[in-house]
């Protein structure tokens, strides 16, 4: 079997598991958020927290809840960070400069898990398991709370009630994410992944001498990294390390796993708004394009353009023995267009058109399937923009799942699309213009422009991956990136929210033979159609600078 | 103006409560649960997959070393693997790719000079190999740096200089070279690969052997 039907196989295998795995998981997911029974458990976290979990909250409450408990969580792994030299569990290592400190802390609270740090030799085990780790959970809860919530505006009417967000938030942690990530986790270390809590290991070699790498719970951490759409690696390899990815099976595995909620959520939405069909629409629309990436970036590295690639007869700069081409493309497509960012090969060394296809990935907003919630409710919008087309073509108010798409809907949604690529475009012009951040390129020419399009695309869409090339760690970097994190995470949660509480308000209208059918594949169609156009265009100019520019010459 | 913020310190207050009853279940009892379980049932996996040789670990069966003498099989090139640069009183291997694009001046030097090698080093005295013949992963580097693996094609190509350097019949080594052969799991996942530290043991012990 040749390399290229061996990676043809393991995609049809993986939409295999995922076209199993999402009905019973959707399922799960649509009723731990539709039940009005709380386990003990959570009843003790609720009064740890001190809150009812029964109170329904209008959408300005239940924005605040996001915002509180997320202003909360940069506070505290900020100062876990600042304070790593004089707490224990820090295996020595010293406090982390304020300015990486707040980018790290922004960079997990958003579910980004950007990293300008190394994470080997600067994070102690107190910072990856209780401050890391920890975001990597509640970051995700907090992303399907908000998803969930918009769903709720489109399944109920006459009320301004989107549900409970300290409830969401727990049975999201309690009821989907922990018990799922203890399974995988466990499945994780029989493969080779480490899990201990040991010190610097000092480890003889073949050749002589020794070499140190450092333990840690890496098992655990990586399992919720995926699952969570998070992607923050525990080693600077990510992925690509052996300890946390060490066979071509763990690795399969985990391109399953940051795909899986998101495809599911479709059919918790479905279920929802009671018509499971308008959740395959959504889920049709975000596999053709993952589907189409995958193919794409596939054929671009299996055909290895460009100059050093063609002199080694093959793409493997950057790419693990173990995972080839194939899944390497795989896991780099699947990535990037959730909002995961972890990485199994260096997407710097890809062809020009692979790179450009995983940064492309992320400017589509990160919607197919996109990240655990904020796929789902990304995707939404752009199904209200894509009804909203629609109606001018034909002259009628637009609606969508009963619900009228109005002056105020519209607003909502226009101002959620163009927040990242404001945040995109203006940094990365910014950076381009002023004199030193350009120091921090490792690559020149168009692969240099490319590196820091990447960094602004990945941090304002809480992506996380980059062209690893560049230094970040500056305090332009940190700091830049880190505002793009914050803005590009919960600007477009406001408009989703309210999105959300102003359908929650309207009376449904009655579907008539001039009801556009959201649930057919014409609308499929015009969904995929509108999502590359809007975005297709918005970005074109800078695509053509960097990979395009890089891809065209080789 | 007051009632504000009062509101808004109750509200952060509930947030940062929620965080710390949230980090006790997913930052302290869920990592020692696993770590329990791990270390119960999977001990050998969870502290990194030493491997012995003689009696002495030389290492895990999973991180690729470098630095070996020719009479043993090469590992691919690891030109993005550094060494700490902070808290210096450790000497850690810090993981990483090179990140050069196709187009980087420093990657097609690298690649080209790699290639050369690899034509010099495992051309012998009756056996010529063509610059065509050498695999990519033999002159690229790995996304970690620490890749385990290289690709059977090649290890097959180094077969002739390890039986000329090492004295062993070429069908003994090339023997070798396919009992540490990995085909794809489950027959389509991954590609074939040969680890080269549990390769180079075998090869020792099959040198001191004979």
């Amino acid at each position: 079997m040749g390399p290229v039907l061996a990676g043809v196989l393991q995609l049809l295998a993986l939409i295999g598991a995922l076209a199993l795995a999402h009905i019973p998981l959707g399922n799960h997911m649509a009723k731990v958020y539709s039940s009005d029974r709380h386990w003990r458990v959570e009843k003790w976290i609720y009064q740890g927290i001190g809150a009812d979990p029964d109170t329904q909250m209008r959408w300005p409450a239940y924005l605040r809840g996001v915002l509180a408990f997320s202003a909360a969580g940069v506070l505290f792994l900020y100062l876990l960070q600042r304070l790593q030299g004089v707490l224990p569990g820090s295996l020595g290592f010293s406090s982390i400069d304020p300015d990486q400190a707040f980018n790290t802390a922004v960079s997990f609270v958003t579910n980004t898990n950007w990293q300008s740090y190394y994470g080997e030799q600067t994070m102690g085990h107190l910072v990856q398991t209780a401050g890391l780790a920890v975001q990597n959970f509640v970051s995700a809860a907090v992303g399907i709370a908000v998803a969930v919530a918009l769903v709720r505006g489109f399944a109920r009417s006459r009320t301004g009630e989107l549900g409970n967000f300290w409830s969401d938030l727990v049975r999201g942690v309690v009821r989907v994410l922990l018990p799922f990530s203890l399974v995988v986790a466990v499945v994780l270390v029989a493969c080779g992944v480490i899990q201990n809590f040991s010190g610097i290991h000092e480890v003889g070699q073949f050749t002589g001498g020794s070499q140190q790498w450092n333990g840690g719970a890496v098992a655990s951490q990586e399992a919720i990294k995926e699952i969570g759409t998070n992607g923050g690696g525990y080693f600077n390899a990510n992925s690509a390390h052996p300890f946390e990815n060490p066979t071509p099976f763990t690795n399969l595995l985990q391109i399953f796993l940051m795909l899986v909620i998101p495809f599911a959520l479709t059919r918790t939405f479905g279920v929802m708004v009671g018509s499971v069909r308008q959740g395959y629409a959504i889920l049709a629309t975000m596999a053709t394009i993952w589907v189409g990436f995958v193919a794409l970036t596939m054929w671009s590295e299996f055909a290895h353009h460009g100059p050093a690639l063609q002199i080694a007869g093959g793409a493997m700069e950057g790419k693990e023995t173990r995972f080839g081409v194939g899944a390497s493309s795989i896991f780099a497509v699947s990535t990037t267009l959730t909002s995961t960012g972890a990485v199994d090969s260096f997407h710097s060394s890809f062809t020009g058109l692979g790179g450009g296809i995983t940064m492309l990935g992320m400017m589509l907003g990160e919607i197919a399937p996109g990240g655990t919630g904020s796929g789902l409710y990304g995707m939404l919008i752009m199904a209200v923009v894509a009804v909203f087309i629609a109606g001018l073509m034909v002259g009628r108010t637009p609606e969508y799942l009963g619900k009228k798409i109005g002056t105020r809907e519209i607003k909502f949604a226009a101002c959620y699309i163009l927040i990242t690529p404001a945040l995109v475009l203006v940094f990365t012009a910014a950076a381009m213009a002023l004199p030193t951040p350009g120091h921090s390129m490792t690559n020149s020419g168009a692969h240099g422009f490319s590196e820091i399009l990447y960094a602004y695309t990945s941090a304002s869409n809480n992506n996380g991956s980059a062209f690893a090339g560049l230094n970040a760690d500056t305090q332009w970097f940190n700091t830049t990136l880190g505002l793009a994190m914050v803005l590009g995470r919960f600007l477009p949660m406001v408009f989703v929210l309210a999105l959300a509480g102003s359908l929650a308000e309207q009376q449904p209208v009655p579907v008539t033979a001039g009801t556009l059918r959201t649930e057919k594949p014409l609308f499929t169609g015009l969904l995929v159609g509108a999502i590359l156009i809007i975005t297709g265009l918005t970005y074109f100019p800078a695509l053509a600078l960097g990979p395009l520019a890089e891809g065209l010459a080789s | 103006m007051n009632n504000s913020v009062t509101n808004t310190a109750r509200l952060l207050g509930a947030g940062l409560r929620a965080l710390l009853v949230l980090t006790v279940l997913t930052g302290v009892i869920y990592p020692l649960a696993v770590t329990g379980v791990a270390q119960a049932v999977f001990p050998g996996t969870a502290n990194g997959s030493e491997i012995k040789s003689e009696g002495k670990v030389v290492g895990s069966s999973l991180i690729g070393q470098q630095k070996y003498s020719l009479d043993y099989f090469q590992p691919r090139p690891a030109n993005g693997l550094g060494v700490n640069s902070v808290n210096t009183q450790y000497r850690l291997i810090l993981s990483g790719a090179t990140n050069r694009s196709a187009d980087n001046p420093d990657l097609i030097k690298w690649v080209k000079e790699a290639k050369a090698k690899v034509v010099r080093d495992n051309s012998t005295a009756d056996h010529k190999v063509s610059p065509s013949d050498v695999p990519a992963d033999a002159v690229t580097s790995s996304g970690s740096g620490l890749d385990p693996d290289i690709s059977p094609a090649y290890a097959d190509l180094q077969v002739h200089r390890i039986a000329e350097r090492d004295g062993l019949p070429v069908a003994r080594v090339r023997k070798l070279v396919d009992d540490h052969t990995e085909g794809r799991t489950l027959g389509f996942i991954g590609e074939p690969r040969v680890n080269v530290l549990e390769l180079n043991i075998a090869l020792r012990e099959l040198i001191r052997g004979q």
